[in-house]
């Protein structure tokens, strides 16, 4: 009688903290939002990639895609290589081009690919050619500031 | 005379200190013996010693032909398992009630069906009559019952030795004469050996076969009661008559009166 | 200069003698997990165990969890109202929960609630001989009472913190959406879209099992190494929530640099 009572208690109890983690996995975590399972990867190079960071979102049309999945700075061409995992389930045309975006005025920043017109897609190891960096505010400001003076100038 | 146990040459010590020093005991089978002496001269240990709980510095301990501090853990442990022991207050387990603790040492031990179980804890119970009290916490009883229900957790798996740690400690005249009631007829009733550790003069003379006087860390005095109570040794003498002093003096140590008061 | 040696010499003497517990208390691990077999037999006592540190553990969880969640809610709120973006309070309420404050609190509580009890039980049985009788009667004590608390703290650490951080997200929700009345789908979709399962939750989910393991040993260790009389049993009540609750914030500083950089 006793044991059973316990043995009860103790499956409630164990009952219960799955049901948090049920809880904290499906609502809280992205475990069900975008599960990317099987992804294909392609590269980019940026000239400069502002803030963008490993495990950022990539987006077309604003659907999440896929992933950025490693950084590295190439050497011998002094630019980033960025390798982006994009859901099997996509697949995107040669002449997509890649652009940095930040989500909102001061949010995360991701990858935005568009779709070009090429016939044959981007396969697993491609490069996407087209690119275009994050916009760096000192660097628009400067130039802001300086297209200012020289119309002064005149 | 066969001997169950017997300790040869012991020395014992903690750390640095010494305890005891080149002790010679046996406890014959079926006898009751008791080891007596002043409170604080080490007679617990001895039965700590022979339960394998603590190792002796020289010497050894044999147990029904086994010496026990050579044996690994399984050895004492099969060792053991022909011990009953009481402790000083009982040391029943406070979360289980007084049934549950006669069955923990069958429950543990053996794969007996839980209503042979049943029917041996009521047959150990009622020994010590405490059949009537089965059901009750350890907090709800009182202190000779629970050593009584130590006693029957003791005798549970009819141990051939059973050892007893102050057994009278702290209970009325009545208790008091149940206990060595007990203790004398459980002993003839399984065939055992017991050792009773106390410093209970007029109890212990009135039934024990056998008994040991400690003092110093030594065996001051050994024999059967009728000996020892004629015997003439000093030390003897005062612990039975309880002498306030004599060789075992009312102060301690101390330096003159007249340099403590500085004089 | 004799003065100075002093200091230096009792430094390094409670230095020794913290080492030697740090052993002894290694000890008692490595002890726990040979025995654990044995223990494992009768896993009705680990059942028994997890009643007592988890089951009984659970009201005041789920009280501290749901005011903890409430309290974050409501500040929360009010800093981030004054950037305009009040919507992220369920990010700010999901991510301390599940970062931090549902494993360290919960250590904590546990610290005090189960910790203290185990320490007091294991070191009044001690004091009233119950070990020893047990020994004596061949049955190992730390078969017997040590490893099934022992790994009745380690299971029930996890499901505690895992429970405190849904409580405490609920908690927040309550404030954030049916008191002050954000919106809904922000406060739920935000959180989705910020908080990872495989960094945050599974992170604090680690960190839970860290703090279960330094509790329960050190509430275990010092119930077994309190000197057997009614002070050293207090005394040895008060180190366990004391080390206890140093050990929890410690580590967690330790885990977080490890994990969240």
């Amino acid at each position: 009688m006793e044991r059973t009572k316990l043995d009860i208690w103790v499956g409630i109890f164990v009952i219960i903290g799955l049901a948090a983690l049920f809880g904290l996995a499906t609502k809280v975590g992205n475990l069900t939002s975008n599960n990317i399972k099987e992804t294909y990867s392609v590269y980019a190079h940026f000239e400069n990639i502002g803030g963008l960071k490993p495990r950022a979102a990539v987006k077309a049309a604003g659907v999440v895609v896929g992933r950025v999945n490693s950084i590295i700075f190439d050497t011998e061409a002094y630019h980033a290589v960025v390798s982006i995992d994009v859901d099997k389930r996509y697949v995107f045309p040669k002449d997509t081009f890649a652009n940095i975006y930040t989500a909102g005025l001061l949010g995360e920043q991701y990858i935005g690919l568009e779709a070009g017109g090429d016939m044959t897609n981007l396969a697993a190891g491609d490069l996407i050619t087209q690119t275009q960096d994050a916009v760096v505010l000192e660097k628009l400001i400067s130039q802001f500031l300086y297209s200012k003076a020289s119309e002064e100038d005149k | 005379m066969e001997e169950l146990i017997s300790i040869n040459n012991l020395s014992f010590g903690y750390g640095e200190s010494t305890l005891h020093k080149n002790i010679n005991m046996k406890f014959s089978r079926g006898k009751v013996s008791a080891i007596m002496g002043g409170s604080g001269c080490g007679k617990t240990t001895i039965l700590k010693l022979i339960a394998g709980q603590l190792q002796p510095k020289s010497g050894e301990i044999v147990v029904d032909g086994q010496v026990v501090h050579d044996q690994g853990r399984e050895g004492i442990y099969n060792i053991r398992r022909k011990m009953g022991m009481l402790f000083q207050h009982g040391a029943l387990f406070t979360d289980l009630n007084v049934f549950d603790n006669v069955a923990f040492p069958m429950r543990e031990h053996t794969n007996l069906p839980e209503n042979m179980i049943k029917d041996l804890v009521l047959l150990k119970l009622n020994a010590v009559g405490l059949r009537g009290a089965q059901k009750k916490m350890p907090s709800e009883l009182s202190g000779g019952m629970s050593r009584r229900v130590a006693l029957a957790r003791a005798i549970a798996l009819d141990p051939d030795i059973i050892m007893y740690d102050e057994p009278f400690a702290g209970l009325d005249p009545i208790s008091m004469a149940v206990i060595c009631d007990l203790i004398r007829s459980l002993n003839d009733a399984l065939g055992a050996t017991s050792i009773i550790v106390t410093h209970d003069v007029a109890e212990t003379f009135s039934f024990a076969d056998y008994i040991y006087f400690l003092a110093d860390g030594e065996v001051a005095a050994e024999g059967s009661p009728k000996q020892l109570l004629a015997s003439k040794l000093p030390f003897v003498r005062q612990f039975i008559h309880s002498e306030k002093d004599g060789p075992v003096p009312f102060h301690v140590d101390a330096p003159t009166y007249g340099v403590d008061l500085q004089l | 200069m004799n003065n100075l040696l002093n200091i230096i010499a009792g430094l390094g003497s409670s230095f020794r003698s913290k080492m030697i517990r740090l052993g002894a208390g290694t000890r008692l691990f490595f002890l726990i997990i040979i025995y654990s077999a044995d223990s494992f037999k009768r896993i009705g006592l680990t059942i028994r165990e997890i009643y007592f540190t988890g089951v009984l553990s659970l009201v005041i969880i789920v009280v501290s969890a749901f005011f903890v969640g409430m309290v974050l809610g409501l500040q929360g709120y009010y800093t981030l109202e004054k950037y305009g973006s009040s919507e992220a309070i369920g990010v700010l309420v999901a991510l301390a929960l599940v970062r931090e404050l549902g494993p360290v609190v919960t250590a904590l509580l546990f610290a005090g609630r189960a910790g203290t009890a185990i320490t007091a039980e294991i070191g009044l049985m001690k004091a009233t001989e119950q070990l020893s009788a047990m020994e004596v009667m061949a049955v190992s004590p730390i078969a017997r009472i040590i490893a099934p608390r022992f790994w009745a703290g380690m299971i029930s650490m996890p499901i505690l913190a895992t429970i405190f951080s849904m409580v405490g997200i609920l908690g927040g929700y309550f404030i954030a959406v049916l008191v002050i009345g954000v919106d809904e789908g922000a406060f739920w979709s935000q959180m989705q879209a910020n908080v990872d399962f495989s960094n945050d939750i599974v992170d604090g989910a680690i960190k839970s099992i860290v703090f279960g393991f330094a509790c329960t040993i050190i509430a275990l260790f010092e119930g077994f190494d309190a000197p057997p009389t009614a002070e050293g049993v207090s005394r040895a009540t008060t180190r366990t929530v004391v080390i206890s609750s140093l050990a929890v914030l410690g580590l967690d500083f330790i885990l977080t640099s490890f994990m969240f950089v």
